[in-house]
């Protein structure tokens, strides 16, 4: 039975005295009639394919219609020699999100989180925690079941395609995903991590999905940026105790009608916004 | 949805629905047309003809043709693929009355001789629907064991395909007919809720009134 609410979630986290993570594992396997290691083989594979795509990136290559590509060769540059802004733990989740956005525009083999537009956010900043802080596999996919618990009530409340919901409901899905993920691995409780979840989603609240001659790329590849680095600032604003003064899942269907008034001219239809400008109507396929 | 809808699939990008999509798209209408395939004239309607060149739906209906799955990693090769193992084939874009947006038609020639004629739409997330065969309505996902029986239109031939898979101990979670005309053909498409073994099959053609047994099996058994 797949939560209908994160309400729901925290409520079976506080009666039956468990973590989000295993609230989720067990749903999960009454829902596929799986066992925990049959579930477990299952997220590793998902985390292991994380890892390989990040390490495939390639510098040299451009998507078939040469709006994407290279760019994840010049940020690792830049955060490799410059005084940046952001420092270096920043600078490569920026990195890996570009790279991994650029894979997918470029038809390498990447993992939907929660869809092929939006796959770079969760390895952007998952990868980088990994190494910081010397995360085992079993700890990082813990997190990976937090973060599918989220977008699974996501999803049933409103939705994960920017063709419903624009691209709120893409990199806004996938933002608040990754914070709920990270708040979990700092020590966060069911409520820190709905916390994260609910100011994550607010900030993107009203994006819209105009990509530039309908392509999977311009504006995406950097929007995997903001939602990566949007995850962090606010699973770290949940970590500090701050919390979100309206709660999630009124956040979740707040996302929902903001999407169902969206113009259909900017949700995927490659008809509005950016997609619509002169430069954006100058890309032809 | 479950957690695994959500995280994955593991796939070639740059689109769950315009390239994961299209190759189960592909790889359906070869497991319907239950050869190898040689020849294929792929029709692309709505945004699959718009946008389609930039999302790679072209490579990814012609890898699913060739038998790859959404994360191969010869999908951006495809075409070269298909010269090399003798599939020719064919693009055009068409406007089909009331179809989803993305939409291909495939007719698809095989090794032996068979020919079918499929329809089908991604709906998203690498999720698709196939809608045609050759004709005949039809709305199965092949997200469950699924079994396909091409019959004649005629009384008792759905009692015998019920009790093959009764006495198997198959349960049928969903049971779908379609014909072109009555006394003509049928569709028999039946959901189930484990897989089908090998027996029902082998049993089923012999069966008088039926022509054709396609067994799509799922996800877990691949």
């Amino acid at each position: 039975m797949a939560f209908h609410s994160l309400e729901q979630i925290c409520r079976l986290c506080r009666e039956e005295n468990k973590n989000f993570y295993q609230v989720i594992l067990e749903d999960d396997m009454q829902e596929r009639e799986a066992s925990a290691e049959a579930s477990h083989a299952k997220m590793s594979q998902l985390w292991q394919a994380m890892v390989q795509a990040d390490r495939d990136y390639d510098p040299t290559l451009r998507s078939a219609s040469g709006l994407s590509g290279c760019d994840g060769g010049r940020a690792a540059a830049y955060y490799a020699s410059a005084d940046s802004y952001c420092g270096d733990f920043i600078g490569e989740v920026v990195t890996r999100a570009i790279q991994m956005a650029e894979s997918n525009a470029c038809m390498r083999r990447i993992v939907a989180a929660p869809t092929a537009g939006s796959c770079g956010v969760l390895p952007a900043v998952l990868i980088p925690c990994a190494h910081r802080y010397q995360l085992s596999d079993q700890q990082v996919e813990e997190a990976l079941y937090v973060a599918a618990g989220i977008g699974q009530v996501i999803a049933s409340r409103a939705f994960i395609a920017g063709a419903t919901g624009g691209c709120q409901a893409e990199i806004g899905s996938a933002s608040a995903m990754a914070a709920g993920a990270l708040a979990y691995l700092k020590g966060g409780n069911e409520e820190v991590i709905c916390h994260a979840v609910a100011i994550a989603l607010k900030a993107l609240l009203g994006l819209v999905c105009d990509p530039v001659a309908g392509l999977v790329e311009v504006p995406c590849v950097k929007r995997n940026v903001i939602g990566a680095v949007n995850a962090m600032t606010a699973a770290d604003q949940a970590l500090a105790g701050i919390q979100s003064f309206i709660p999630v899942d009124q956040v979740i269907d707040a996302m929902r009608e903001v999407g169902e008034k969206m113009a259909s001219s900017l949700r995927e239809t490659g008809l509005g916004g950016l997609a619509a400008t002169p430069k954006g109507m100058e890309v032809t396929l | 949805m479950n957690i695994f809808e959500i995280l994955g699939p593991v796939m070639v990008g740059p689109s769950s629905s315009h390239t994961a999509g299209a190759v189960r798209i592909g790889y359906m209408a070869r497991k319907i047309l239950g050869e190898t395939p040689v020849k294929a004239q792929i029709q692309l309607h709505g945004s699959f003809a718009a946008t389609g060149s930039g999302h790679g739906t072209d490579r990814a209906l012609l890898a699913g043709l060739l038998g790859m799955e959404p994360d191969d990693s010869r999908i951006p090769y495809s075409r070269q693929v298909a010269h090399e193992s003798g599939l020719a084939f064919s693009f055009e874009n068409v406007n089909l009355r009331d179809a989803h947006p993305n939409t291909a038609v495939l007719t698809v020639w095989g090794k032996e001789g068979n020919q079918v004629k499929v329809q089908a739409s991604s709906l998203g997330g690498g999720r698709i629907m196939v809608n045609q065969i050759d004709g005949i309505r039809v709305d199965f996902t092949g997200e469950k064991p699924t079994l396909i029986v091409q019959n004649e239109d005629k009384p008792g031939v759905l009692a015998d395909i019920c009790y093959a898979r009764y006495s198997q101990d198959v349960n049928i979670a969903t049971l779908q007919l379609y014909r072109n005309q009555k006394g003509g053909y049928a569709f028999t498409i039946a959901e189930t809720d484990t897989d089908i073994s090998e027996d029902v099959i082998q049993a089923l053609p012999h069966m008088q009134g039926i022509l054709k047994v396609i067994r799509i099996a799922s996800e877990e058994e691949k």
